[in-house]
């Protein structure tokens, strides 16, 4: 999927996280801030590029602030910053890519 | 070399400081060794007056100088003012190379970190430290290590020489122009004194600062002017409102309140729960919850407490007033109400922090608990407890009385949600072991409750009690199902602190917090 | 055949904001028979997106731990009911809620998309149950043939605050503006063999008024209540679950009947009270409360 404009999801609240992504150079360009870094760090790297992967992003830029959420928090933020970046809300491929 | 609790103490953090790898909670008992003495200066000339004009006067005639250990405690809690009040007049004469050997220091004390940048201060030995102190000391920024002990072992510290203090400088409530000092009455009420006691004791030179003189004799005092060489008055010595807050509402946190039914539950299911019983707890939702449904029960049963210890809290005086606890003995009040008990109520005693918790005494309150509840950042599989690194490696907080009751108490108890946001606070290691797990006995969570093997005497008598028991190893399996697997801190190479057992040797060590890495 | 989960125990049913992962990550720790994930009011008009995607990953990969996990779904004038749907089912939601329900119609309709989207995403035809809120005069009028309205309907729940508005009052803490809809409601759905719960209680400050609302709803006959809070939940639970005492009395009364029927003795005395076979379900029920509440391990 191609990334069209800006787009952002989720807040800053305790167990959510922030993901904003942008149109990219033709690659992934990530950037991480998280309070549990240290302990999940490479857990949040791995699940925000898979779900790109499974979106088929490959150019964006994608600003993570996370607040200590779960796995399940973080692909739907993602998702949902991808997909409102293309403006779609409806007919969603839920357990489709979205999984 | 490996430790008791698997840490591995680096050789040379052994030899700098010339102390023994930890062996074992009880591995002292029975230790034979000769106490300290203080230097002490006569005051034999009645017309002497030990009144100094200002702190700077006070410094001059204790003949400060470089390299010295300077001793603060910390009954004004986040209200103090006399750490940064007596700092900030020392920098300003320029005296470098101090150690601050201190009860616990905190947030309050934020405003001393540009000595620690400037070589004023170069050694911290505390209890702990919150806020910027410990960036600080994380960050690598203190010239010495660090060394972080507990109540009872700071007070071994003191008696057994391994520190010794210059010169004490003990906030006091009121004091009069000789040097009896009480905690209750004037404008920074804080109750006991407790943990000054050792000081006073101890030190060479002892510096009494209050913003409430009284006219002699103030009496009985907690700290006697005996031990007193001078008397300042400031203007104020704290914050009052923020050395004791009213009583915590009792919490509404669905969570907490489940976790203090389950601790009521197990305490009243062993048999040390019976007339006469003695027991402690702290001051977090669930400890206050405990303690309020505690008390239900002994009011329905009959059962009166012996003993209730520790920092003191609203709820136990309000079960002393009751009639449902025989004594309480206090170091330390959090709130209010406990303060006005322990003006008003005979039956609530201040004792000092060495009767309190001191191992290398000839017997310390602790050794009599029969219940400990305790609250912990991380537990781990062996038990081990850490209260003082934070889950980004700095440190945060203080062993207090943790490791010293977990040692004494018969049954203690570790309450701790399973999750704090994405963090679980049962692991497989935790990230510094700062009481050892051998004396940690149920950990309870809001996911079930483990009791440590080693205790199959309370796994024995929990066989018929309808309480969602596990084994620890569920409890961390639940948590990283749920949160994934942690991966460990990422610390630098160098060692910033150490965490001292209460009999001297090294628990653990602290190194210098890094930036994350992503590992390629 | 119907479906099997359709009259589990369903005392306690907790919204709770599907926008908010702090908040739907481990409800089970409170032990509600339900919960209800919100994607209406509790979620604002811009985040609608945002919370289906929060919804999804919640139903997939949370172990709920076997409590029911309901969604709330936007009203059917909305633009957004239907997504809602579409992912209730994806995502394997036990039963949607449908907010603002005025007729049969409108479960009906629910009931379609529903069926749509279980066959779009490989769902067993048939296992996502409903339940319809009734938020307005005419939806209360209409009760009856809501209930009636599909197999699928676990019952009706009171919406009380937008119901007053509807009426031209407010919620006034006495009940008085509640009472007929209440009654009209649980008959409706006793006549249709369905459940029925009464509105949220949202003054959390007023634990004792909430008690006696929850007392007097049992009274009346309702299954359950909706709650907005985790501190509700035990109190619900301890006045919906039968004492020792009525559990005791329970048990004898189906043994005596069933005893007597075989000697052709139809009416009798237990711990002096007259009883007949008419108060076999009640005790039936009384004992089937019991053992899903957890407190009864008897062998009837």
């Amino acid at each position: 999927m191609e990334i069209r404009k800006a787009a952002m999801a989720g807040t800053l609240e305790s167990s959510d996280a922030q993901v904003t992504v942008e149109p990219g150079n033709g690659t992934i360009e990530l950037s991480i801030e998280s309070s549990v870094i240290h302990q999940f760090g490479k857990q949040i790297r791995a699940i925000v590029l898979d779900t790109l992967k499974r979106l088929e992003v490959e150019s964006v830029k994608v600003t993570v602030v996370d607040k200590g959420a779960l796995d399940c928090t973080l692909k739907a933020r993602v998702e949902c910053a991808v997909y409102r970046s293309n403006d779609i809300t409806e007919n969603l491929p839920w357990g489709g890519v979205i999984r | 070399m490996i430790n008791a609790v698997g840490r591995e103490i680096p050789k040379e953090v052994l030899q700098a400081t010339g102390k023994e790898a930890f062996k074992g909670a009880y591995a002292y008992d029975n230790y034979e060794y000769t106490k300290a003495a203080p230097k002490a200066r006569t005051m034999m000339d009645p017309k002497r007056s030990k009144m100094v004009a200002d702190i700077h006067e006070a410094l001059v005639k204790c003949e400060i100088k470089d390299n010295m250990t300077i001793s603060f405690h910390h009954h004004f809690r986040e209200g103090d003012y006399v750490v940064n009040m007596v700092m900030e007049e020392i920098h300003k004469m320029g005296i470098k190379g101090l150690t601050i050997c201190a009860s616990s220091l905190g947030k309050a004390n934020d405003p001393i970190v540009p000595y620690i940048e400037d070589g004023t201060i170069v050694g911290i030995q505390s209890s702990g430290v919150r806020g910027k102190i410990g960036e600080a000391i994380s960050t690598g920024r203190l010239r010495d290590l660090a060394i972080m002990r507990s109540h009872g072992g700071r007070v071994r510290a003191i008696e057994s020489g391994e520190v010794h203090i210059d010169i004490a400088f003990i906030g006091a409530p009121t004091c009069d122009e000789y040097g009896n000092m009480r905690a209750n009455g004037g404008k920074s009420d804080c109750g006991v004194l407790s943990y000054a006691m050792v000081d006073a004791q101890y030190a060479d030179k002892v510096v009494a600062i209050t913003d409430c003189l009284v006219p002699f004799p103030n009496i009985p005092a907690s700290i006697s002017m005996t031990q007193v060489d001078y008397v300042c008055v400031v203007d104020e010595i704290g914050n009052p409102a923020k050395i004791a807050t009213g009583a915590a509402k009792p919490t509404t946190d669905v969570r907490k309140i489940m976790m203090a039914d389950y601790c009521t539950q197990f305490v009243i299911h062993t048999p040390y729960f019976k007339e006469g019983f003695s027991y402690q707890t702290g001051v977090g939702g669930a400890s206050i919850a405990s303690t309020i449904s505690l008390g239900k029960i002994m009011e329905e049963r009959g059962i009166h407490m012996g003993l209730g210890l520790g920092g003191i809290t609203t709820p136990m005086c309000n079960l002393l007033a009751k009639g449902l606890i025989n004594k309480i003995v206090d170091t330390q009040d959090f709130d209010m109400g406990a303060i006005e008990s322990i003006k008003s109520n005979p039956n609530h005693i201040e004792i000092s922090a060495s009767e309190y918790a001191d191992p290398f005494n000839k017997g310390a309150y602790v050794n009599k608990l029969d219940f400990v509840i305790l609250a912990s950042l991380e537990v781990d599989v062996n038990f081990n407890c850490n209260v003082v690194v934070g889950s980004d490696g700095m440190i945060t907080g203080a062993q207090g009385g943790h490791p010293d009751t977990a040692a004494g108490a018969k049954c203690t108890i570790v309450i701790a949600p399973l999750l704090q946001g994405r963090i679980p606070a049962i692991c497989t290691n935790v990230t510094t072991v700062t009481t050892p797990g051998e004396t940690v006995d149920v950990v309870i969570t809001d996911y079930g409750i483990a009791i440590n093997p080693r205790r199959q005497d309370l796994i024995a008598c929990m066989k018929d009690v309808k309480l969602p028991f596990c084994t620890i190893e569920e409890l961390r399996d639940k948590a990283y199902a749920i949160v994934g697997e942690p991966e460990p801190v990422q610390f630098g190479e160098r060692v910033v602190g150490i965490i001292e057992s209460r009999d001297g040797t090294v628990l653990d060590v602290v190194r210098e917090i890094k930036e994350y890495e992503f590992a390629e | 055949m119907s479906h099997p989960y359709k009259k589990r125990l369903r005392r306690s049913m907790m919204f709770l904001n599907c926008q908010k992962p702090g908040l739907i990550k481990d409800p089970y720790i409170y032990k509600p028979d339900s919960i209800m994930l919100d994607l209406e009011d509790a979620v604002a008009e811009n985040q609608k997106d945002a919370a289906r995607y929060s919804l999804f990953h919640a139903l997939q990969e949370i172990d709920y731990r076997g409590v029911e996990r309901v969604v709330r779904i936007n009203g059917l004038d909305t633009p957004h009911w239907k997504e809602d749907i579409r992912v209730c089912v994806a995502g394997g939601a036990d039963t949607i809620r449908i907010a603002k329900t005025e007729s049969a119609k409108d479960v009906q309709v629910v009931e379609e998309h529903v069926l749509a989207a279980e066959r779009e995403f490989g769902r067993p035809e048939g296992s996502t149950l409903l339940m319809a809120a009734l938020e307005s005069c005419k939806g209360v009028l209409h009760a009856l043939e809501v209930c009636e309205s599909s197999d699928r309907l676990i019952g009706i729940a009171l919406s009380g605050g937008d119901y007053t508005k509807d009426l031209q009052t407010v919620i006034t803490g006495t009940g008085v503006e509640l009472q007929g809809a209440r009654q009209q409601m649980i008959i409706a759905a006793r006549a249709a063999g369905v459940q029925c719960w009464d509105t949220v209680f949202t003054n959390l400050d007023a634990m004792d008024v909430f008690e006696e609302e929850v007392r007097m709803i049992k009274m009346m006959g309702f299954d359950g209540k909706s709650l907005v809070n985790p501190r509700q939940i035990d109190i619900v639970h301890r006045i919906f679950t039968p004492s020792q005492k009525e559990i005791i009395f329970a048990e004898k009364v189906v043994r005596e009947i069933e005893e007597k029927k075989a000697l052709g003795i139809g009416v009798f005395t237990v711990d002096g009270k007259m009883i007949d076979i008419a108060f076999y379900d009640g005790a039936k029920r009384t004992i089937a409360l019991a053992k899903a509440s957890g407190v009864y391990e008897g062998d009837l």
